[in-house]
C-alpha cells in the first residue's frame, strides 16, 4: 500500500509515547507534566479519543486536501466547511442532543446544499466562482450562528455547542470514533481504488471525459467525502478552522513532492502530526481550543517546509542562486584572465592583479578578491606576493570553455539567427554560462567547426583546452575536429 | 515480448481487439456529423453541419477565431451538449466508440504544476483501455515508454512536468494520444507555441499516423503551413465552408468567405496562394 510509510511512522509513534512519558515524569512533577503524562499513559478513554480522534481526522483531511488543493479548489473547502454550520445547530435541534449521526446527517446535507448552491450561482449568473463562495459561505455561517445562539438560550440546552465553532478534542466520544473511523475508511478505500480516475480527472478533466471516464460522478463522488471529512473533523477542529486542516498538511506536502501519491501520504501524515501535537497541548492548557492549536501546529511544518524544504524551500532555492552567481562571478574572471592574455598574444603565464583590475573595470581590492576565489577552487594561484596569478589547468580549461562557448554563441546568432554582430555580446554573456558539453558540440557542428567569431577572434577548440596551460605565441585555431569539405 | 504501439505496428493492434476483426473495408466512415447544432448560451457556434469524413485522412480545420474550430471537434467527442443533430463515430453514437477516440487537448488547458512525472501523463493514455479500479501493468508502461520514445522524450520519463519547454509539453500530451492507440485523433491546435523542432517531429508523426490508415482531425491557425501540412482540409466558420482536398479548398475566394473581411489574414492568404501557384 503506498500509505505504508504514514502508517508505520504513526505505530512508531504511538509506541514510543508511553516512553516519553516516562522519562518526564523522572525530571519533575509539576502539573503541566503531571497532564502530560496523563495523555501519554492513555489511561484516560477522553485521552484515548483524542489522540485516535485527530489521527483519524489527520488522514481523511489530508487526503481530501490533497485532491481540492491541486485542483484549486481550496477556496471551496473553505466555503464547505462553513456552510455546515446551520446543519450541525438543525442536526442538533433534531432530540435535542449532541447525537453524533444527527449531527453528521445535518452537517453533510448542509454543506452539499452550500455546494450546490455555488455552482447555481455560478451557472445561473454571471458571477464567478469566487463571488458565489464568498456569498455562500458567509450567508450559510450567518444562520449558522443565529441557530447556534438561539440554542444556546433554550432551556434544557446541555451546552458546549461553541465547541463546534472552534473545536474541542476532548469532547470527542465513543461514537464520534466509530463516525470518524468508518469515514476515513471510506476515504482510505476509495482513493485506493479509484487513485486512477481521480488522478486524470484532477489533472485533464476534458481528456478524462474524452477517455470515457465518468467525470461528474467523480466529482460528486469527491465533493460527497470531501464533506464527510469537514463534518468528522468538526468536533475537534471547529467550523472556523477546519478548512485549514485541509489545505495547509497538503499545501506542506506540495512543496514537498513532485509526484501524487506522495503527496497525498505526506498530506495524510502532516494531517495527523497536527491533529496529535493539538490535542496534545489543548490537553495540557485547558482553556484554549482544540482547532486553533491544531492548525498552528500543521502552520509550523508549513513554515519548516517553505524555508527547508530540499528542492522548492526558500533557503535551498536562495542557496542555489547564490552559489549559481559565484560561479558566474568565478567563470567571468577567469573569461577577464584568458582575455589579458590573448591581448598580448599569451606571451608569459601570469596576470598581474593591476591587469586584471583594468581589464574588468574594477578595483585592485575587488581584483584581489576575485582572485581569492579562483585560488579556492583550485582555478589558479598566486604569485609574486599575491600580486600575480596563474591559471592552473583546471583553470585554464574553464577559461577556455567560457570563451568558446562566448564565441561560438555569437557566432551562431549572427550567422543562424541573423542577428547583428553588435547586438550578439549581451546574449552570449549569460548563456557561456550554461551551455553543456552536448550543445557545444551541436553548435560545432551546426558552424561547420568554424575557428573565427563574428569579430575575427580565434575560438579556442579542444586542443587549446587539452594543452593545460595557456600557449606561449599566438596559438594555432585549432578545433580538435577536421573541418568538412 | 516485442513491444508495440499503435504507431509502430498496426497490425498488432487491430488484431488485439475481437472488434477489429471484422472486414474493415465495409466500415462506416470514422467520423459523421449530420445537421450539427451546437450553441453557448443559446448563441450559436457551430450551425447545420453535414461532415462526412472519409478514414486515414489527415484533416486540417481552419478558421478564424471564434469559428467554432475547438467546438467542432470536442462536439465531435461528446464533451458538449448538442442543440440538434448527431456525430457518429464508425456508425456509432461515440459513447460505443470511445476507445477508438484519441485526443490532445490545448495545452493551456491543463495545470503544468500538477504533481505528476511525464510517465504518468502518458500513462493516463491508456486509462480509458483499462476500466475502472485497474492500475496500469508492466504492458501499459512498455506501450507509453515506446510512445515517447517516438516523441523523443523517453530521457524525460521521470521528470515533473513543470519542468518542460512548451515544445516538450506538446510533445507529451501526444505521446499520451498515441498510448491511446485510436483510430482516430482529435488534436487542438498541438503547434501552438512550440518550437520549430517540435513542430516538425509532430507532423511527421502526423503523417505516420496517416500512412497507418489513422484519421486525424487537427485544429490548424496558421494559414501559410496549413497547406503544407494536411492533405485536406475544412474551412470552417460557424458552418462548413468548404472541405476537400487542400488543392481544391486552399482557394482565395473559399478563404476569404471563411475569414470574411478580415484584411490582414486575407493578405496572408493572398500571399500564400500566389506562393503556391
Amino acid at each position: 500500500m503506498r500509505h505504508l510509510p504514514a502508517i508505520v511512522l504513526l505505530a512508531l509513534l504511538a509506541s514510543v509515547m508511553p516512553a516519553w512519558a516516562d522519562r518526564i515524569g523522572d525530571i519533575s512533577e509539576t502539573s503541566v507534566l503531571e497532564q502530560a503524562k496523563r495523555f501519554f499513559s492513555f489511561r484516560d478513554p477522553s485521552v484515548r479519543y483524542a489522540i485516535i480522534g485527530s489521527i483519524l481526522l489527520g488522514i481523511s483531511c489530508g487526503l481530501m486536501g490533497g485532491f481540492i488543493v491541486v485542483r484549486k479548489m481550496a477556496l471551496f473547502g473553505d466555503t464547505l466547511s462553513h456552510a455546515v454550520l446551520p446543519g450541525v445547530a438543525l442536526g442538533f435541534l433534531w432530540n435535542m442532543d449532541k447525537d453524533p449521526v444527527a449531527i453528521f446527517i445535518g452537517a453533510t446535507l448542509a454543506g452539499l446544499l452550500g455546494g450546490a448552491m455555488v455552482a447555481l450561482i455560478r451557472q445561473t449568473t454571471r458571477l464567478k466562482e469566487d463571488t458565489a463562495l464568498g456569498i455562500v459561505l458567509a450567508s450559510f455561517f450567518a444562520v449558522g450562528i443565529c441557530l447556534l445562539t438561539r440554542i444556546q438560550k433554550m432551556p434544557g440546552n446541555k451546552g458546549g455547542l461553541d465547541e463546534f465553532l472552534f473545536g474541542s478534542a476532548a469532547s470527542i466520544g465513543r461514537a464520534d470514533i466509530i463516525l470518524m473511523a468508518v469515514v476515513t475508511g471510506l476515504a482510505l478505500l476509495l482513493v485506493g481504488l479509484f487513485y486512477k480516475e481521480l488522478l486524470v480527472t484532477s489533472f485533464d478533466a476534458a481528456f478524462a471525459r474524452a477517455a470515457g471516464f465518468p467525470v461528474n460522478v467523480i466529482n460528486y463522488a469527491l465533493t460527497l467525502l470531501l464533506a464527510f471529512s469537514v463534518v468528522v473533523a468538526l468536533r475537534a477542529v471547529g467550523v472556523v478552522l477546519v478548512s485549514a486542516m485541509l489545505i495547509t498538511p497538503a499545501a506542506t506536502a506540495y512543496l514537498l513532492t513532485d509526484r501524487m501519491h506522495r503527496l497525498l501520504g505526506l498530506a495524510a501524515l502532516f494531517g495527523v502530526m497536527a491533529g496529535a501535537v493539538g490535542a496534545f497541548i489543548s490537553f495540557l492548557t485547558t482553556n484554549i481550543p482544540t482547532g486553533p492549536l491544531m492548525v498552528m501546529a500543521a502552520t509550523m511544518v508549513f513554515v519548516l517546509a517553505f524555508f527547508f524544504g530540499p528542492r522548492h524551500g526558500v533557503l535551498m532555492r536562495w542557496w542555489r542562486q547564490k552559489s549559481r552567481s559565484a560561479r558566474v562571478k568565478r567563470e567571468n574572471t577567469l573569461k577577464a584572465v584568458y582575455h589579458v592574455l590573448e591581448a598580448r598574444e599569451f606571451e608569459g603565464e601570469g596576470v598581474s592583479l593591476r591587469e586584471l583590475a583594468e581589464r574588468r573595470r574594477e578595483t585592485l581590492d575587488e581584483a584581489r578578491a576575485q582572485s581569492g576565489a579562483l585560488c579556492q577552487h583550485h582555478f589558479a594561484t598566486l604569485h609574486d606576493d599575491g600580486d600575480a596569478i596563474h591559471l592552473t589547468p583546471d583553470g585554464w580549461q574553464r577559461a577556455c570553455e567560457i570563451v568558446r562557448n562566448h564565441r561560438l554563441w555569437e557566432l551562431y546568432l549572427t550567422n543562424e539567427a541573423h542577428i547583428a554582430p553588435d547586438h550578439v555580446h549581451e546574449d552570449a554573456e549569460i548563456i557561456e554560462h550554461v551551455l553543456g558539453e552536448e550543445t557545444v558540440r551541436e553548435l560545432e557542428r551546426a558552424l561547420n567547426h568554424a575557428t573565427r567569431d563574428p569579430h575575427g577572434r580565434s575560438i579556442p577548440g579542444i586542443a587549446d583546452l587539452a594543452t593545460g596551460s595557456a600557449p606561449f605565441g599566438p596559438p594555432e585555431p585549432v578545433t580538435g575536429y577536421t573541418p568538412r569539405p | 515480448m516485442t513491444r508495440w504501439c499503435s504507431a509502430c505496428a498496426p497490425d498488432s493492434l487491430f488484431n488485439e481487439r475481437p472488434r477489429d476483426k471484422r472486414d474493415r473495408r465495409n466500415e462506416p466512415p470514422p467520423l459523421e456529423f449530420h445537421d450539427l447544432t451546437v450553441a453557448y448560451h443559446k448563441r450559436p457556434v457551430l450551425w447545420g453541419i453535414d461532415l462526412e469524413i472519409p478514414k486515414g485522412q489527415l484533416v486540417g480545420i481552419i478558421g478564424p477565431n471564434g469559428a467554432g474550430k475547438s467546438t467542432l471537434i470536442k462536439a465531435a467527442m461528446g464533451l458538449l451538449p448538442l442543440n440538434s443533430g448527431w456525430v457518429k463515430v464508425f456508425g456509432e453514437p461515440i459513447k460505443k466508440n470511445l476507445k477508438r477516440v484519441g485526443y490532445v487537448p490545448q495545452r493551456e488547458s491543463v495545470d503544468w504544476d500538477f504533481p505528476v512525472s511525464v510517465m504518468d501523463v502518458v500513462l493516463m493514455g491508456r486509462y480509458g483501455h483499462l476500466g475502472l479500479m485497474r492500475r496500469p501493468k508492466k504492458h501499459d508502461r512498455d506501450i507509453a515508454r515506446d510512445c515517447l520514445e517516438k516523441v523523443k522524450m523517453l530521457p524525460y520519463a521521470n521528470r515533473q512536468i513543470s519542468n518542460l519547454s512548451g515544445g516538450q509539453q506538446q510533445r507529451v500530451f501526444l505521446a499520451r494520444a498515441l498510448a491511446q492507440e485510436s483510430d482516430i485523433y482529435f488534436m487542438d491546435e498541438p503547434f501552438a507555441g512550440v518550437d520549430a523542432a517540435t513542430e516538425s517531429a509532430i507532423v511527421a508523426i502526423l503523417h505516420e499516423l496517416k500512412e497507418r490508415g489513422k484519421t486525424l482531425l487537427v485544429v490548424h491557425h496558421d494559414l501559410p503551413t496549413a497547406k503544407e501540412y494536411f492533405d485536406s482540409l475544412l474551412l470552417l466558420n460557424m458552418r462548413v465552408v468548404a472541405f476537400g482536398p487542400t488543392e481544391e479548398v486552399f482557394k482565395y475566394d473559399l478563404l476569404q468567405s471563411t475569414y470574411g473581411g478580415r484584411l490582414t489574414i486575407l493578405s496572408e492568404v493572398a500571399e500564400a496562394v500566389r506562393e503556391k501557384s
